[in-house]
């Protein structure tokens, strides 16, 4: 109980700083693949500083609620999911803090918030099926949905079900927001929505959104990780290497495709999904 | 820490020929890499610290750069890229041109030139840079004064279609304080019982059709 504990507050207290950190590798990464110097490794954390000390306007009150609700769930999300939870409660509660954001969006009732929304929706509804096949995978391959179970095995998962860990890494790119999928808010270039899901998110607001997200990418990594740990201490080592080599995959991805279509994401994501996780389902309940 | 080590900034074409627009976005290339400094390059008002305006400003544009200096919130830096929206250069006394960004909104920045100079224009943006650290510094006194706290879902939800008059919507450039003030009238008038002058001449008007309606169906 105790060790729950623990593991819970390490994450409270160490996922804001490790996703900043993270998101400022990206940045710096991303900024080495296009020849530039790019802006300092800490940059993340002065930009949620600097919309800290700004004036935060309110288009409709509700939006605070939504915003604060977002990080609510997805530090709950992490916190059931680093406490070793229920796979499956992990996930429904992911798409809950998933729908706050969306929530948000639409209550500004601005037309770049409202396509941005209608646009992460159409985004959760292509990485959800992966998602919900990922959570059956580990019960298929670990027989538990407790992630305390699951991390406890003879052998990693990513043996038994490298399918899924290929349509997850699939969908991570639309989870991150990343390039060939970043239809419903763009980290870098401006583009036809201006920023999409947070155009009408100013100040603090917006410092809570991107600490939101910074607590989900940790929580993205972490079911990555899950893939290759087992009961040997060196499988952490061989999970963080591994998250890193995947990470920085994202990146080079992000940088070398340009921005798709819906159909053609929703189209690709479900094909993938498809041939990928569900193969690797059918073949897994023939052996079992 | 300071907010200058991440000012992310708004661009905007005010009539120009597209001269200093092309440096504006040369900067952002590898070769001058301006986000060293941790500057992005954002779409949204609402997200940007620092407002570059390049152009003479004229009178259809006027009301887009107030518009969007209003929506920035503070605090916030506006710079006048290139000569014509510094005092509106060889477009001066074309007679659509106003001259200049410091017609519309206050310019805290002038960066001449024609067109400007990506170098120019970044030292620019650093001595914005210590103005916004100034001003930001003003906007936390004000904020300790309860200052900032207006509610603006209040001023949407009572606002009515009389209340909306397009010729004297963009007279002045609102400050924090002017907005302020405006809603707070706004409020007070809406929290009195509505009078009903209107009323008798309404009551005049409104039988004249249904009058029509009847004798169509008879």
């Amino acid at each position: 109980m105790a060790m729950t504990f623990c593991k819970v507050l390490l994450y409270i207290l160490l996922a804001p700083i490790l996703g900043g950190l993270m998101e400022g590798i990206d940045r710096v990464v991303s900024a080495r693949m296009q020849g530039r110097q790019g802006p300092p490794l800490m940059q993340p954390f002065y930009d949620v500083y600097k919309l800290l000390a700004k004036q935060t306007t309110v288009v409709n009150s509700i939006q605070i609620l939504f915003v604060i609700a977002y990080l609510i769930f997805t530090v709950f999300t992490g916190a059931l999911f680093f406490g070793g939870g229920d796979m499956l409660l992990v996930f429904f509660a992911l798409s809950m803090s998933e729908v706050m954001m969306v929530l948000a969006a639409y209550s500004t009732n601005g037309p770049y918030s409202a396509l941005g929304a209608n646009r992460e929706l159409l985004q959760m509804m292509c990485y959800e099926p992966m998602i919900l096949l990922v959570a059956i995978g580990f019960y298929e391959a670990g027989g538990s949905f407790m992630v305390n179970d699951l991390v406890n095995v003879e052998s990693p998962a990513v043996f038994k079900i490298p399918g899924m860990l290929i349509g997850f890494l699939f969908i991570l790119t639309i989870k991150f927001r990343k390039s060939p999928f970043d239809m419903s808010t763009s980290h870098h270039a401006h583009q036809e929505m201006v920023k999409g899901l947070t155009s009408d998110i100013s100040g603090s607001n917006l410092a809570l959104y991107e600490i939101a997200e910074w607590y989900d990418e940790v929580l993205m990594m972490g079911i990555v990780a899950m893939f290759f740990i087992t009961k040997n201490p060196i499988s952490i080592v061989v999970a963080i290497v591994c998250c890193i080599i995947f990470y920085l995959m994202e990146t080079l991805i992000d940088n070398i495709f340009p921005r798709v279509k819906y159909i053609v994401m929703l189209v690709s994501s479900w094909v993938v999904i498809l041939v990928t996780a569900g193969t690797n389902l059918l073949i897994l309940s023939v052996i079992n | 820490m300071k907010i200058s080590k991440s000012p992310w900034v708004l661009h905007y074409d005010g009539s120009s020929c597209n001269g200093c627009d092309i440096e504006v976005l040369a900067t952002m290339t590898p070769l001058y890499d301006v986000e060293r400094f941790g500057i992005i390059n954002t779409g949204n008002p609402k997200h940007a610290d620092i407002l570059l305006l390049t152009g003479g400003i004229n009178a259809q544009t006027a009301p887009v750069v107030r518009q969007l200096y209003n929506q920035m919130p503070d605090p916030k830096v506006v710079i006048a890229c290139g000569i014509c929206s510094c005092d509106g250069g060889i477009f001066k006394d074309c007679y659509n041109i106003l001259g200049g960004s410091d017609k519309v909104v206050p310019v805290d920045v002038y960066v001449p030139g024609c067109a400007v100079r990506p170098e120019a224009l970044i030292d620019g943006v650093v001595k914005a840079l210590a103005i916004l650290e100034e001003k930001r510094v003003k906007v936390k006194e004000s904020m300790k004064q309860g200052y900032c706290t207006v509610d603006y879902s209040k001023i949407a939800v009572r606002m009515k279609a009389e209340d909306y008059d397009p010729t004297t919507q963009y007279d002045a450039v609102l400050t924090e304080e002017a907005l302020r003030e405006q809603a707070e009238v706004k409020i007070a008038q809406t929290n009195k019982p509505a009078p009903k002058p209107a009323a008798p001449a309404a009551a005049n008007a409104q039988p004249a059709a249904p009058k029509k309606d009847e004798g169509g169906n008879a």
